[in-house]
C-alpha cells in the first residue's frame, strides 16, 4: 500500500508543476496586473514603467514563474501584485476557511440526509417513499446548482418577505456577515451559512442517497444478514448494525473524492452567494491577471483533489479488503 | 401464462402439435419467433414510464427548438422597446426582457444551441473515450498504463477551475464551449469501456477471431464494438444533461457561449441575473427549460441502462 501511494505521488509531483506552470501562463494571456495603471490617467508612462520593473514583469516569463516557484515550495507565497503588495497567505487562509467551513457543512447535512434516504429505500425498495426519493434524487442531479442558488434568494430573500407581510429578509443571501458587522458573530455567520449550504445539499443528497440505496440493496442480500436475521437479532440492529456498517465502505469513498472536488470547485455557489472562499478568490484573481494570488489558489485546490483521492483509494482498501487498489468510482459532478 | 404453455426454463420438445398457435401467450416456445436483443431492449424500454414520458416531453422541446422560426411568436432578437421587462401576458407568453425580447421565443430559440451542444459534446467525448478505452483495454501493457495515467490525472484535476481557465483563453464561440466541454467529459467512459474490453477480449470468440488472422481494426470493429453499445449509449445519453448543464453553469460566470453570437438558455440565465427580485421570470423561464430537459435525458439514459445493460451497477 505504501508503495502504492509512493507511486501516485512520483505521478503527482511533476503533474502538479505542469498546472502551476500553465495557470501561470494562462493568467498572463487572460488578464494584466496593470491594467489598472493603464487605465488611470494619473498615472503616467514612467511610474508604471518603474512600477513594472519594480515587481520583475519586465523579466522573461521562466525567470518570473521560477522565482515564484522556488519561493511556493519554500512556503513563501510572496506579496501580491494587485492588493497593494499585501501578504499573499493572509488571503488564501481566509478564504480556505471560509470554504472549508461551506463544505463541512454541506457535506455533513447531505449525508445525515442522503445516508437515511438511501437506507429507508433500498429496506422498503418499490415503496412509494423509494419511488418519490428517486425521482427527487433525479432532480438533484438535473438542476444547475448556480440556478438553484438563485431559486434560493428568490424565495428567502423576496417571496417569503412579502407573503409574511412585508419585512425584513428571513435569511440573508449574500456574504458571510451583516453590512456594518464588526468582529465574529456565530448566529449571524450560520445564518449567512444557511442558503449555500442548501443550494450545495440538493446535489449532495441526491448522489449520497442513490450510492447508500444501491449499496443497501447489494449488502441486505448476504448471506451474513440471513444469519443475522435467523439468529434472532431485531430488524433494526440487523439493518443498522450489519447492514449499515458494510453498505457506508464505497459511500465513503465517494465522499472523500467529493470533499476533493468541492474544495477546489465550489466556484459557481461562492459567485452565487458571493461568498468569500477559494473559488471568488480564484474567479477575481484570473480576472485580476493577479498570478501571485491566481497561482496558491489553484496549487492549493489541485492537492487538495489529489490528496483526497488517493485517500479515497487507500480507505477503499482498508475499509473492504476484498478490494485491490487501483479502483475507485467517480462521477462528473458541476458545482 | 396458461396451464399448457411452457413456464419458464420448462423443457419444450421441439415441434409439439397440440399447443394452440397465435393465442398470445400459449404460442410454445418451439414456434415462436426469435427476438433479437434490440427488440427485447425495446420492449424493457417501454415498460419504464418515467424514461417513455421523458421521450414525449424532450421530443417536444427538440421539435419546439428546431422549428423556432416558424412556432416563436418572436424572432430571437426582435426588440419591442415599447414593451421592455414586461410580466408574461397573452403577448408575451412569458414575459420580455431588458431589451423587449420576447422571452418565450428566445427560450425556443436558445434551445436549439444549449441542445446542440449537449448532444455534440456527448458525441465527441463518447468517440473519444471508446477508443481510448478500446486501444488500453486491447494491447494492454505500456499502451494501457499510459492511457489510463492521463485518463487518471484528468479525473484528479480541479475540474472546473481548469475548465473555467481553459474557457477564458478560447474564444466564446459555441465550437469554442464544445471544445472545452468534450475535453473533460470522456474519462469516464474511456474508463468503463477499457474495464469491458479487458474482460471481452480474453473470450473464445475474440480469440477464434484472432486466430482465424483478423485484423486488430477489423476485431475492434466488428467483435468489440458490437458489444460495448449498451455501456456506450448509456453513457453517452447521461452525459447529454451534464453537458447542457456545464454549457449552462459556464454561460451564467460569462465564460460560455457569448449573447453576442447568440442566445442560449445560460447566457440567458446569466445576463439577467440582476433582474431576479424585479423580473424573475427571466430566470424562471430559460432555468425551467434547463432543469425539464436534462431531467428528461436523465431519466432516458436510466431507461436505456435498464433495457440495454440490465447488469451495469446503478448509481
Amino acid at each position: 500500500m505504501i508503495a502504492y501511494a509512493l507511486r501516485r505521488l512520483a505521478i503527482t509531483v511533476p503533474v502538479l508543476v505542469v498546472i502551476s506552470f500553465g495557470t501561470f501562463w494562462a493568467a498572463g494571456q487572460i488578464s494584466s496586473p496593470t491594467a489598472q495603471l493603464t487605465l488611470n490617467p494619473r498615472i503616467s508612462p514612467e511610474t508604471k514603467q518603474a512600477y513594472v520593473e519594480l515587481l520583475g514583469l519586465d523579466r522573461p516569463l521562466h525567470v518570473q514563474y521560477g522565482k515564484w516557484l522556488g519561493n511556493f515550495v519554500t512556503g513563501d507565497f510572496g506579496t501580491s501584485l494587485v492588493k497593494n503588495g499585501q501578504d499573499v497567505w493572509p488571503f488564501v487562509e481566509r478564504a480556505l476557511a471560509n470554504t472549508l467551513l461551506l463544505v463541512a457543512a454541506a457535506v455533513s447535512l447531505s449525508l445525515l440526509i442522503g445516508l437515511a434516504v438511501g437506507t429507508i429505500s433500498a429496506i422498503r425498495q418499490g415503496s412509494l417513499w423509494d419511488y418519490g426519493s428517486v425521482t427527487v434524487s433525479f432532480l438533484g442531479i438535473s438542476i444547475p446548482v448556480f440556478w438553484l442558488g438563485l431559486m434560493l434568494q428568490l424565495f428567502f430573500g423576496l417571496y417569503l418577505a412579502n407573503w409574511l407581510g412585508v419585512g425584513p429578509p428571513l435569511l440573508p443571501t449574500a456574504g458571510i456577515y451583516s453590512p456594518g458587522q464588526q468582529g465574529f458573530d456565530l448566529l449571524d455567520r450560520v445564518r449567512h451559512l444557511v442558503l449555500p449550504t442548501l443550494a450545495l445539499s440538493l446535489q449532495l443528497v441526491a448522489v449520497y442517497s442513490r450510492y447508500m440505496r444501491a449499496s443497501m440493496l447489494e449488502v441486505m442480500s448476504a448471506d451474513y444478514i440471513r444469519t443475522a436475521r435467523s439468529k434472532g437479532l431485531r430488524e433494526s440492529r440487523v439493518v443498522v448494525r450489519h447492514g449499515m456498517r458494510s453498505a457506508l465502505v464505497p459511500v465513503t469513498t465517494q465522499v472523500a473524492i467529493d470533499i476533493g472536488q468541492l474544495v477546489g470547485g465550489l466556484i459557481v455557489t461562492e459567485r452565487v452567494f458571493q461568498y468569500p472562499g477559494m473559488g471568488l478568490l480564484f474567479l477575481d484573481s484570473l480576472e485580476g491577471g493577479d498570478y501571485t494570488i491566481l497561482l496558491p489558489t489553484v496549487m492549493i485546490a489541485a492537492v487538495v483533489v489529489f490528496a483526497l483521492n488517493l485517500v479515497a483509494d487507500l480507505l477503499y482498501g482498508v475499509l473492504d479488503p476484498r478490494v485491490r487498489l487501483g479502483r475507485d468510482r467517480r462521477v462528473a459532478r458541476n458545482v | 401464462m396458461s396451464e399448457q404453455g411452457p413456464g419458464p426454463g420448462s423443457e419444450v420438445p421441439v415441434g409439439v402439435p397440440d399447443v394452440p398457435v397465435g393465442g398470445g401467450e400459449t404460442e410454445s416456445l418451439a414456434t415462436a419467433t426469435p427476438i433479437s436483443p434490440w427488440r427485447l431492449a425495446l420492449r424493457r424500454f417501454l415498460r419504464r414510464k418515467p424514461a417513455v414520458i421523458s421521450v414525449a416531453i424532450l421530443g417536444v422541446i427538440v421539435v419546439g427548438a428546431a422549428f423556432a422560426e416558424w412556432i416563436a411568436p418572436f424572432g430571437a432578437v426582435e426588440q419591442n422597446l415599447d414593451d421592455i421587462l414586461q410580466s408574461p401576458d397573452g403577448t408575451y407568453l412569458l414575459g420580455t426582457d431588458t431589451l423587449g425580447r420576447d422571452n418565450f421565443s428566445r427560450i425556443l430559440h436558445g434551445g436549439r444551441v444549449s441542445l446542440l451542444v449537449g448532444i455534440t459534446v456527448a458525441l465527441i467525448a463518447g468517440g473519444v473515450g471508446t477508443l481510448i478505452g478500446i486501444l488500453a483495454g486491447y494491447y494492454g501493457g505500456f499502451i494501457d498504463a499510459a492511457l489510463m495515467r492521463l485518463t487518471d490525472t484528468l479525473l484528479a484535476l480541479p475540474g472546473l477551475m481548469v475548465v473555467i481557465i481553459a474557457a477564458r483563453l478560447l474564444g466564446d464561440g459555441v465550437w469554442d464551449v464544445v471544445l472545452v466541454l468534450s475535453g473533460i467529459a470522456w474519462m469516464t467512459l474511456a474508463r468503463i469501456v477499457r474495464g469491458k474490453v479487458l474482460t471481452l477480449k480474453e473470450q473464445e470468440f475474440v480469440e477464434a477471431a484472432r486466430a482465424l488472422g483478423v485484423p486488430v481494426r477489423q476485431i475492434m470493429r466488428r467483435h468489440l464494438l458490437p458489444n460495448l453499445v449498451g455501456e456506450i449509449t448509456v453513457t453517452i445519453s447521461l452525459t447529454v444533461a451534464a453537458a447542457i448543464l456545464a454549457e449552462s453553469t459556464l454561460s451564467f460566470l460569462g465564460l460560455g457561449v457569448s449573447a453576442t453570437h447568440t442566445a442560449t438558455w445560460g447566457n440567458m440565465l446569466g445576463g439577467n441575473e440582476g433582474f431576479v427580485t424585479t423580473a424573475p421570470w427571466l430566470v424562471w423561464g430559460p432555468g425551467l427549460a434547463i432543469v425539464i430537459t436534462a431531467l428528461c435525458v436523465n431519466f432516458i439514459g436510466d431507461g436505456l441502462r435498464d433495457s440495454l445493460d440490465p447488469t451495469q451497477e446503478k448509481l
